[in-house]
C-alpha cells in the first residue's frame, strides 16, 4: 500500500513550509540586494529602491560600486586568498591524517589499539574554549603566534575526523578484501593508499568539504592567533570593515556576500555528500 | 628476507603517529597547562604566581560569573526548546513522500548553516537596528502596534541571539531528524493507524521511541554548541557585553578575562567550570540514550517473536 498523503494534508504542509522558507531565505536576499546599494538608497527602502523603472523600482540606481571598492579600498583580495590557502590545506592535511589514524583503529591489530581508541574519544569531549588560553601559551612557546602555522597545525590532528573514518572504515572497507591483498604479498602501505582509501571515498569528499567549511568560517582562532592585518582570512577582516567603514554599509555587505558566496556555491553543487557527512556520526554512533 | 610481523606492528603507529604528536602538542599540552594554570594568577603569559585553588573560589563567588552563567542558560534553554521542536517538527512535515519539492525545501531551510557566524552577525546587525532595521519595520508594519525603536541589541540582546542562532541552526537540525526518521518502522506505524491510533499516540509510542537514540544525540550537541555561545554575541555587540552585562556568556567572560584582562588563570578555572557542566550533561545523555536502546532492544526482540 502506498503512504502518499492526502491532498488536504499536502496543502496544510505547503501552507506552513513556504511562509517558513520565505523567513529563511529573506536576510539573504536582503543582504544580496543591500550589496547593491548605494549608501543614500540603503536605508531609504528596505529592498529594491523604488522609481519609475520597470515594477516601480529604480533599477539603474543599482550599482557594482561596492564591490569594486572592496577590492580598491581595502585587503579583500588579499584576505580572500589567505582564507582560500588556509581552507584547503587544512582540509587536505586533516583529511589525510583522520583517514589513515581512523583505518588504522579500524582494521589494524596492534598493541595499545584500546589505549588510542579511548584517547580518540576523550579528546572528543574535551570543551574548544577549555584549550583557548592554555592553548595560545603553547603556541607562544612554539614561536608559532602571527603565523599560518600556528592556525594550521591545532587543526589537522581532529579527534572527531578519525572517528568518523573509523566508522566510514568499518562499514565500508570489508577486512576480507584486505586480508586477499595481504594474502598476494601487498605491502601494507599499499593496501591502505591503493585498497582503503579508494573505498573511503564518499567519506574523504565530505570531511575535507566540512573542514573546509569551518576553516573558513572560523573567526575566534586567526583572531587570536594573527596578529597583523596582512595576515587576516575573511571573517576577521570582514568583522573589522565595521570599524573602519562604520557608515559604508554598502560595503559591507558586499563584503559579506563575497565571502558566503563561494563556499555556499561550492556546497549547494556538493549538498548530497557534505550532508551524508554531517549526519553519519549521529546515525552509526 | 623481509620480517613481516615487525613491520605489522610498527606500520600502525606510523598511520597513527601525525594525529598522536598532534594531540599530544595541541590537547594535551594545553590541558595540563589549563591544570596547571588554574592554580595561578598571571599577568600575560610571561608572569605567574601560584594562588592554589582560590582562583575557583573566586570564580564562584564573582556576581559577573553569575551573571554569564544565567544569560548562558537563559540561550542554551531557549535554543534547545525553541529550535528542536521546531526543527522536528519541519523534519517530520518534509518527510512524507507526497509533499513535491521535498528536496528543495530542504536545501532552503538548511543553507543558512553555510553561513559563518561573522557574516550571520554582520547581516544581524543591521536587520535588527532599532528603527531602519528590517525586523522592526516588518513587524511594525505587521502589528501597527509594534514598537519601531524595539531595542534587539540593548535589553532584548538574549531574544536577538536566539532567533539568529535559530535562523541559522534550525535546518541542520532538521537533518539530523530527518536522518533519525528512516529508523522509524514504516509497519508499525501503518498498522497502528490502520488499528485507529490518534496522531499523538502514534508520536509518542512509534516515532518518538524510534528517533530517541539520535535525537539525544542532537539534544546533547545543541547543548554543548548553545553552552559554547560567545563569538555571535561578541560580533553583535562589537566586542563589549551589552548592556547591564546583558550580552555577556561564560565563554565571553573566559575570552574576557584571558585575553582582555590577561588574567589566563583565572580563564582556566572558567574553561574547566564548563568542561565540568558539559560533562555532566554528556553522562546524562549515556543515561538516556543506554535506557531507551535496551527499550529498544526488549521491543525488537518481542517483534522478532511475533514473526
Amino acid at each position: 500500500m502506498s503512504m502518499l498523503v492526502s491532498k488536504p494534508r499536502a496543502i496544510a504542509t505547503y501552507c506552513v513550509v513556504v511562509p517558513a522558507c520565505i523567513v529563511i531565505a529573506l536576510p539573504l536576499v536582503w543582504l544580496a540586494i543591500a550589496s547593491l546599494k548605494t549608501s543614500e538608497d540603503f536605508f531609504a527602502s528596505p529592498f529594491l529602491p523604488r522609481g519609475d523603472g520597470f515594477l516601480g523600482i529604480a533599477w539603474d540606481r543599482l550599482t557594482l560600486d561596492n564591490f569594486r571598492n572592496l577590492f580598491s579600498k581595502t585587503g579583500f583580495a588579499r584576505a580572500l586568498l589567505a582564507s582560500s590557502l588556509l581552507a584547503s590545506v587544512t582540509a587536505t592535511l586533516a583529511t589525510l591524517i583522520s583517514a589513515a589514524a581512523g583505518y588504522a583503529l579500524a582494521r589494524l591489530h596492534f598493541r595499545g589499539k584500546r589505549a588510542a581508541m579511548w584517547l580518540v574519544l576523550a579528546c572528543l569531549i574535551v570543551p574548544a574554549p577549555l584549550l583557548l588560553s592554555p592553548g595560545f601559551a603553547v603556541l607562544y612557546r612554539l614561536n608559532l603566534l602571527d603565523t599560518f602555522l600556528g592556525l594550521i597545525l591545532p587543526a589537522i590532528g581532529p579527534a572527531f575526523g578519525v572517528y568518523l573514518f573509523r566508522q566510514a572504515t568499518i562499514s565500508s572497507v570489508p577486512s576480507e578484501l584486505l586480508e586477499a591483498a595481504r594474502m598476494d604479498g601487498c605491502s601494507e602501505f599499499r593496501i591502505f593508499w591503493r585498497v582503503a582509501l579508494p573505498l573511503l571515498q564518499p567519506m574523504i569528499a565530505a570531511f575535507m568539504l566540512i573542514t573546509f567549511l569551518g576553516v573558513w568560517n572560523n573567526f575566534i582562532n586567526p583572531q587570536v592567533v594573527l596578529q597583523s592585518a596582512s595576515k587576516f582570512p575573511l571573517a576577521v577582516m570582514i568583522a573589522q570593515l565595521k570599524d573602519v567603514y562604520s557608515q559604508d554599509y554598502g560595503l559591507m555587505m558586499a563584503g559579506t556576500m563575497l565571502s558566503i558566496l563561494p563556499v555556499a556555491g561550492l556546497f549547494m553543487l556538493l549538498q548530497r555528500d557534505f550532508v551524508a557527512g554531517l549526519t553519519s556520526g549521529a546515525v552509526k554512533g | 628476507m623481509i620480517l613481516p610481523d615487525r613491520s605489522r606492528s610498527v606500520f600502525p603507529w606510523l598511520l597513527l603517529a601525525p594525529f598522536l604528536i598532534l594531540v599530544a602538542l595541541f590537547t594535551i599540552t594545553p590541558l595540563f597547562g589549563a591544570a596547571v594554570l588554574s592554580t595561578q594568577q598571571t599577568f600575560g603569559p610571561g608572569t605567574t604566581r601560584f594562588v592554589g585553588l582560590s582562583n575557583f573560589k573566586n570564580v564562584l563567588a564573582d556576581p559577573l560569573f553569575w551573571t554569564a552563567f544565567k544569560n548562558t542558560l537563559i540561550f542554551t534553554l531557549g535554543s534547545v526548546l525553541v529550535q528542536l521542536p521546531l526543527a522536528l517538527m519541519f523534519a517530520m512535515l518534509l518527510n512524507q513522500p507526497g509533499v513535491r519539492a521535498r528536496s528543495f525545501f530542504r536545501l532552503v531551510l538548511f543553507s543558512p548553516v553555510l553561513v559563518g557566524v561573522v557574516y550571520v552577525a554582520m547581516i544581524f546587525f543591521v536587520l535588527f537596528q532599532k528603527r531602519t532595521g528590517l525586523v522592526n519595520q516588518l513587524l511594525h508594519g505587521i502589528f501597527p502596534s509594534w514598537d519601531i525603536g524595539f531595542a534587539w541589541l540593548d535589553q532584548y540582546i538574549m531574544v536577538a541571539l536566539i532567533l539568529a542562532t535559530l535562523w541559522q541552526y534550525m535546518g541542520f537540525n532538521m537533518v539530523y531528524f530527518l536522518a533519525a526518521l528512516q529508523n522509524v518502522p514504516k509497519e508499525l506505524d501503518e498498522a497502528a493507524r490502520i488499528d485507529g491510533a490518534s496522531w499523538w499516540k502514534r508520536f509518542r509510542h512509534v516515532t518518538l521511541p524510534a528517533i530517541t537514540p539520535v535525537g539525544s544525540f542532537v539534544v546533547l550537541l545543541s547543548i554543548i554548541g548553545s553552552v559554547q555561545v560567545f563569538e555571535l554575541p561578541y560580533l553583535l555587540l562589537q566586542g563589549s557585553t551589552g548592556v547591564d552585562n546583558k550580552g555577556l556568556t561564560i565563554v565571553g567572560y573566559l575570552y574576557q578575562t584571558g585575553f582582555q584582562s590577561g588574567d589566563l588563570g583565572y580563564a582556566s578555572a572558567i574553561g574547566w567550570t564548563i568542561a565540568i557542566v558539559l560533562a555532566a550533561c554528556a553522562v546524562l545523555q549515556r543515561m538516556l540514550s543506554g535506557r531507551t536502546e535496551q527499550q529498544r532492544g526488549v521491543k525488537r526482540a518481542t517483534r522478532g517473536g511475533d514473526a
